[in-house]
């Protein structure tokens, strides 16, 4: 099948090499932080995780976002998700390879990442992390490429890859729960320090995810011709909902756990993150902005009129994208190193090298993602 | 056949790509290694044979050792201590890496990073 | 631990044992005291004499070097404490970039304030924050590095270091997010610069060439001098103080110790107690 990501129109072709162009400056800006160090990045002795581990952390959601179409398409039959399921299958295999790629970038040895893997260890929640991500890399490649494989020769796909699929969908939970388990384990950082870290990760990536797919699918209904149906946007849209619904009501419980126990290091981060630590504010504004238009989007998502209008629907998905990538893949991983254990505000600013390489991770992410659609409309339009 | 001459090339340049490193080597062969013998002492800590193919993992067998398991004994050779370390312990016959090292790393085109960290006894100085 | 846990513990790690031999797996990851001791072992020295199963060694390991600080020592004796800062950085090639962001230290100075920001500074009296207190790696008893670190390139070892393997780290930081004490310090980039003329760039106090540097991309920090401990010598910075007594060094767990009577005959304090990472250095203030 992979032929029929190589051929395509001139525009398809253009967008191709806009990517690899992209990914080849972020590559030469990578082999500079290859031989300088991670001190060309803006991260220090007090901010050890910048955006790399920040924009990882995202993506795991994005990726286990993917579950919220194979869980309705597979286990309730919900026949409108036919044709976009597989879109997030792929999806999540982009995510995950951008996953894996940020967090090479974060290494200061990625020569020696093989050491996970010859001395596994099992009270490391990067060990288990690195396990699921893999895991979860190969479960959506085995049954996307198989159903898709199957589409494309008119047969329905073999029974042997059900259990996959099964397997799978707890699986997407796993990603990020472990995901979340590398913060909220840690002693000494009270922003993280919180159970509800994994739900909160959960609700934020259930929105995000599926609001990236509206939005991806929209655009490919402009330029690939390919319709995943009004009835699959509208469940989406509920998904999504009530995805963001929960992100937000857990955000509020963390204001509240914070404000009213007035516990300092409880409140420490918030102060930081929405009103400034000892005048030191720079992630002020984007936390409010993002907080704002999540709360605006998801109001707007609320009535049925807004969703059913394509525009204003992709207006109010893009908004809690926007909204939930500031939160997670931005503040929430900065957020956790202010202060520091010795109290004081350390900020931190990406450099170009470290923008440069997180959108090359970006774009190598839509080349895959561009790839692996390519392949799926192509079936999906000889069948039809 | 068909296609022959699209097929003859195509195999005559994988051909030459897969020999490269021999012909390479051909045209660009190198002097054989000679090491410098230490002169303070006869014996190694291990044989010889066993040296030049396995110091490596002599080295990080120590390490280990070392760094991990507190186990540093000294190695003792006809009498004489040598520790369990590449400066402390090698680098007191071999001192000179330029001379012993890289003569056969170079020769072997393999770049170990000890370096980067340790230090050769010349360079003791500030 | 108490039974009831330890039989839960027995049993889930049993049932979850089918097949994975996982039951290590289970212990381990629940058993955080446990860790301490075995860590540095992973599954390397199976005949070693230490008790092989994590259960045995909820308590505190047998071994476990620590330190007293003697605050108002170091206060009477006006540049000690910047002369053990010194004598510990000559001693490991510490690297000065002279930039916060680059910042790399083993032990170092800052007020009470900030060296204590869990104690209560509510009307504390005054003189208290111009005291020089000395800050390193607390060597805990219960580490959280260690938990973190996906290689084990960071353990405890047979005397309750907490010691990091230079080669084996891959630089993923997760140590440091993990330490509540802010100890662990990142080769940002290569501490071994050098000018034009040869001349390393960063080695402020001198280069010890008994002693290797780090390369860039692994995380350093104090290590109770394990090489000096081998051949009987105290930590670098415990040799500063000289007669003063301002830093006593030992085992906390033996009894019979100095550092064991000096713990039992004053008040100290450590840092953040709350976190449950069990410090094995103590002030006196």
């Amino acid at each position: 099948m992979l032929e029929k990501a190589l051929v395509g129109s001139n525009k398809y072709w253009a967008w191709v090499f806009f990517l690899l162009g992209v990914i080849t400056i972020g590559g030469l800006f990578y082999l500079y932080q290859f031989n300088y160090g991670l001190g060309a990045t803006g991260m220090s002795r007090d901010v050890s995780w910048g955006i790399y581990i920040a924009q990882f952390t995202f993506m795991v959601g994005v990726a286990a976002g993917g579950v919220m179409l194979v869980l309705p398409y597979y286990i309730h039959d919900f026949k409108a998700f036919g044709k976009i399921t597989i879109l997030g299958e792929f999806m999540a295999i982009a995510a995950v390879a951008m996953c894996i790629m940020f967090i090479t970038a974060d290494l200061g040895q990625p020569m020696r990442i093989m050491n996970v893997l010859l001395h596994p260890t099992p009270h490391s929640m990067l060990f288990w992390d690195m396990l699921v991500l893999n895991g979860y890399l190969f479960l959506n490649a085995i049954c996307g490429w198989v159903i898709l494989n199957s589409h494309n020769k008119g047969v329905h796909y073999p029974q042997w890859v059900k259990p996959f699929i099964y397997l799978s969908i707890p699986w997407a939970f796993s990603i990020h729960t472990v995901t979340a388990f590398l913060y909220c384990g840690l002693p000494g950082r009270h922003f993280w320090l919180t159970a509800i870290l994994a739900p909160r990760f959960l609700a934020s990536a259930f929105a995000a995810g599926p609001s990236l797919l509206v939005l991806i699918s929209m655009i490919l209904k402009r330029v690939a011709k390919f319709d995943a149906g009004e009835k699959a946007f509208q469940k989406l849209g509920t998904i999504i909902t009530y995805a963001a619904l929960a992100n937000f009501f857990f955000l509020g419980l963390e204001f509240f756990v914070a404000y009213y126990s007035r516990v300092p290091g409880h409140m420490h981060t918030l102060d930081y993150l929405f009103w400034g630590l000892d005048g030191h504010n720079n992630l002020v504004l984007p936390m409010r902005f993002s907080l704002t238009i999540g709360l605006i989007a998801t109001t707007m998502l609320l009535f049925p009129q807004i969703k059913r209008n394509e525009g204003t629907f992709a207006l109010s998905c893009a908004m809690l994208f926007l909204s939930l990538w500031i939160d997670k893949g931005v503040g929430m991983v900065l957020g956790g190193f202010v202060p520091n254990p010795f109290d004081r505000v350390t900020e931190y600013y990406p450099t170009v090298i470290e923008i440069g390489i997180s959108l090359a991770v970006w774009a190598a992410g839509a080349l895959i993602l561009t790839i692996l659609y390519k392949i799926a409309i192509s079936v999906q339009a000889k069948e039809a | 056949m068909y296609d022959k001459g699209k097929v003859l090339t195509g195999l005559a340049i994988f051909v030459a790509i897969v020999t490269f490193p021999v012909w390479y080597d051909l045209v660009h062969a190198q002097h054989v290694p000679k090491l410098e013998k230490p002169t303070l002492s006869k014996k190694c800590v291990a044989d010889i044979a066993y040296m030049r193919t396995s110091h490596m993992v002599l080295l990080d067998n120590w390490r280990n050792e070392v760094v991990r398991e507190e186990k540093r004994k000294m190695i003792d050779v006809e009498g004489k201590p040598y520790a369990k370390s590449l400066q402390m312990g090698c680098m007191k016959c071999h001192p000179d890496q330029k001379k012993f090292c890289d003569e056969c790393h170079t020769y072997a085109d393999v770049d170990p990073f000890c370096w980067d960290c340790h230090f050769q006894p010349q360079k003791e100085t500030k | 631990m108490d039974v009831k846990r330890r039989n839960f513990l027995k049993i889930a790690g049993l049932s979850a044992a089918a097949g994975l031999g996982a039951s290590s797996a289970f212990t381990q990851l629940f058993k955080g005291d446990a860790l301490a001791s075995e860590e540095g072992h992973g599954g390397e020295t199976a005949g070693h004499a230490a008790p092989a199963q994590g259960e045995h060694k909820a308590e505190d390991t047998e071994f476990q070097y620590g330190m007293v600080i003697d605050i108002p020592k170091f206060a009477a004796n006006k540049g000690l404490a910047e002369k053990c800062i010194a004598a510990c950085h000559y001693e490991h090639n510490v690297p000065d970039f002279g930039n916060p962001k680059d910042e790399i230290k083993w032990i170092w100075l800052d007020d009470y304030e900030h060296s204590f920001p869990d104690a209560s500074q509510y009307k504390r009296n005054a003189g208290l924050n111009d005291l020089p207190v000395l800050l390193t790696c607390n060597h805990c008893a219960n580490p959280p590095c260690v938990r973190a670190c996906p290689t084990q390139a960071t353990f405890k070892n047979d005397h309750g270091v907490v010691i990091m393997d230079f080669h084996r780290c891959i630089g993923c930081r997760f140590c440091m997010a993990a330490c509540p004490y802010g100890a662990r310090s990142f080769n940002w980039r290569n501490p071994r610069e050098q000018y034009a003329n040869g001349n390393y760039k960063f080695f402020k106090h001198g280069l010890n060439p008994n002693y290797p540097t780090r390369m860039r991309g692994v995380v350093e920090k104090c290590n109770f001098c394990p090489e000096r401990l081998a051949v009987g010598k105290p930590p670098a910075c415990v040799e500063a103080t000289g007669d003063t007594k301002a830093m006593v060094f030992g085992n906390i767990n033996d009894p019979n110790s100095e550092i064991a009577k000096v713990l039992n005959s004053n008040f100290t304090i450590q840092r953040n107690p709350a976190a449950g990472t069990k410090p094995s250095v103590f002030y006196i203030i």
